[in-house]
């Protein structure tokens, strides 16, 4: 790994963002207009106040999930991956040129949903701003990382997109969104327990309620963990020789 | 030095469940341009994807200016351009070559200097997307010519040229061979490219045909033309090959 190839490769992927208009504002303000339409659909306070957590840990994950997994299928297909395969580029350069690209664009779009909801839509929380940033940024990580693991999977963009329900629907289904994860059948609890989006919603939700006390930052060390574990799954899919 | 910049021994490829290199040895002087010249499906990009070593390969040996192939100590020494054009298409000609120069390790006025070579600085700041098939394979070109490397493996650089820019690539790579003793392996289909090699590997399936220079394949074959010399070498290999069988 070279810290200067990896900045390189950021840079890079920001310059692709640029000129790229459209995706670069739909990335930002489309989770904002969902949390305003949310808003007014639901049109009470309180269960507001208990689905932003909720919509704050998706977001991120969801896009930076579909972006990197489709970036990276093109990189594949494009013949770009190999030529960077066959240079002095490390194989963690891409991948945290990745992260730290999408990164960034995953902290403008929760810094704009974040100002948006505290202000206008008067989301309260009762606890510092930061926590939920963070746990925002590490669920961000999270989806670029696991959409570059599955990326490796897919032949086409039709497929990669397809990995997007498969990832990502259970995930919320067990994730006590809808049920509380300690009344669902055991088995599902313990599926509940291996996924990493159980930890992220509950690491947000108690970021909301009171910060970062209680199994906060045992829940954020799950979902980091988690990234970097992907990141690594990732960079073995990452091969220098190709039959 | 008088070690070869290529020496393959004894090669062998399997793509899927098909053989593709049938066990093949050759070997390129350093400075000298190799033309890799057969029918397409005839195994050049998969010879050249085993010099660069992002190939998979079977058996055999394939040493680099001295190393095994594709030693992550060669990867900055080899420039490598594929047959399909690997550029960023949604970046602009300069941007793709800053960030393979950075990728390279290769000094920022390199970027200048390899759009003047393969004549794409009126296009710098075009986004690769909207360039045409043949500036698009120039582009790819160019990125293979950062940093200076000492072996270009460079599969089809010309397809979709006019003669004119063709000729002027030509040019420029008899100049890197003869001026900064550069080794280049090159393939192509078009047979009048093959002149301008200092040696020709005439392949087909999987095999080489002969391994010559130019002026001595068009004298052992009694042929005007390389594609003259082609067909009867493939006449000549099929006689002796029922010969044997019967």
């Amino acid at each position: 790994m070279t810290p200067s190839i990896t900045a390189a490769t950021a840079r890079r992927i920001l310059t692709q963002l640029r000129h790229d208009r459209r995706t670069v504002a739909m990335m930002a303000l489309v989770p904002t207009l969902v949390m305003i339409l949310l808003y007014y659909v639901i049109g009470d306070q309180r269960a507001f106040n208990a689905w932003t957590p909720v919509l704050l840990c998706v977001f991120p994950f969801l896009v930076m999930f579909l972006v990197t997994s489709i970036a990276t299928l093109r990189e594949r297909t494009s013949g770009t991956l190999e030529r960077l395969m066959a240079s002095p580029l490390g194989k963690l350069d891409l991948l945290l040129g990745y992260g730290l690209a999408f990164g960034l664009m995953a902290a403008v779009q929760v810094t704009l949903v974040l100002a948006v909801s505290l202000t206008w839509l008067g989301f309260e929380l009762g606890a510092p701003v930061w926590p939920l940033v963070v746990v925002a940024l590490g669920n961000a990580l999270l989806g670029t990382a696991l959409g570059l693991l599955c990326s490796a999977f897919a032949r086409t963009e039709f497929q990669a997109v397809q990995f997007m329900p498969v990832v990502m629907l259970p995930q919320l289904l067990l994730g006590g969104i809808f049920v509380p994860r300690d009344q669902m059948a055991a088995v599902l609890e313990w599926i509940s327990n291996a996924l990493p989006m159980s930890y992220a919603i509950e690491a947000m939700k108690l970021a909301a309620a009171a910060g970062a006390e209680g199994d906060f930052w045992r829940d954020v060390a799950v979902v980091a963990g988690s990234a970097v574990l992907a990141l690594l799954l990732g960079a073995a899919t990452l091969r220098r020789r190709t039959p | 030095m008088v070690s070869s910049a290529v020496a393959v021994r004894d090669l062998r490829v399997r793509r899927g469940r098909r053989e593709v290199l049938h066990g093949i040895s050759f070997d390129v002087p350093r400075g000298t341009v190799l033309g890799l010249i057969g029918p397409s499906g005839c195994g050049k990009t998969t010879l050249m994807r085993s010099i660069v070593g992002v190939q998979v390969v079977g058996s055999g040996d394939v040493t680099v200016l001295g190393e095994p192939a594709g030693s992550p100590g060669l990867r900055a020494r080899v420039g490598y351009s594929t047959q399909s054009p690997a550029v960023y298409d949604d970046l602009t000609v300069a941007e793709n070559l800053a960030y393979f120069a950075s990728v390279l390790g290769a000094p920022k006025n390199d970027v200048g200097r390899v759009l003047g070579e393969v004549g794409l600085e009126a296009e710098a700041r075009q986004i690769a997307r909207t360039l045409s098939g043949g500036q698009r394979s120039r582009a790819s070109l160019a990125v293979a010519l950062l940093g200076g490397p000492e072996l270009l493996v460079l599969d089809e650089p010309t397809v979709g040229l006019d003669p004119v820019l063709r000729n002027e690539l030509w040019d420029l790579f008899r100049g890197l061979a003869a001026g900064r003793g550069v080794t280049l392996v090159v393939s192509s289909h078009v047979m009048d490219e093959a002149s301008r090699c200092d040696r020709l590997l005439l392949m087909r399936e999987g095999e080489i045909l002969a391994d010559d220079s130019p002026g001595a394949l068009r004298g052992r074959t009694g042929t005007e033309d390389l594609e003259g010399a082609f067909l009867r070498l493939i006449a000549e290999r099929e006689k002796t090959g029922t010969a044997r069988r019967t």
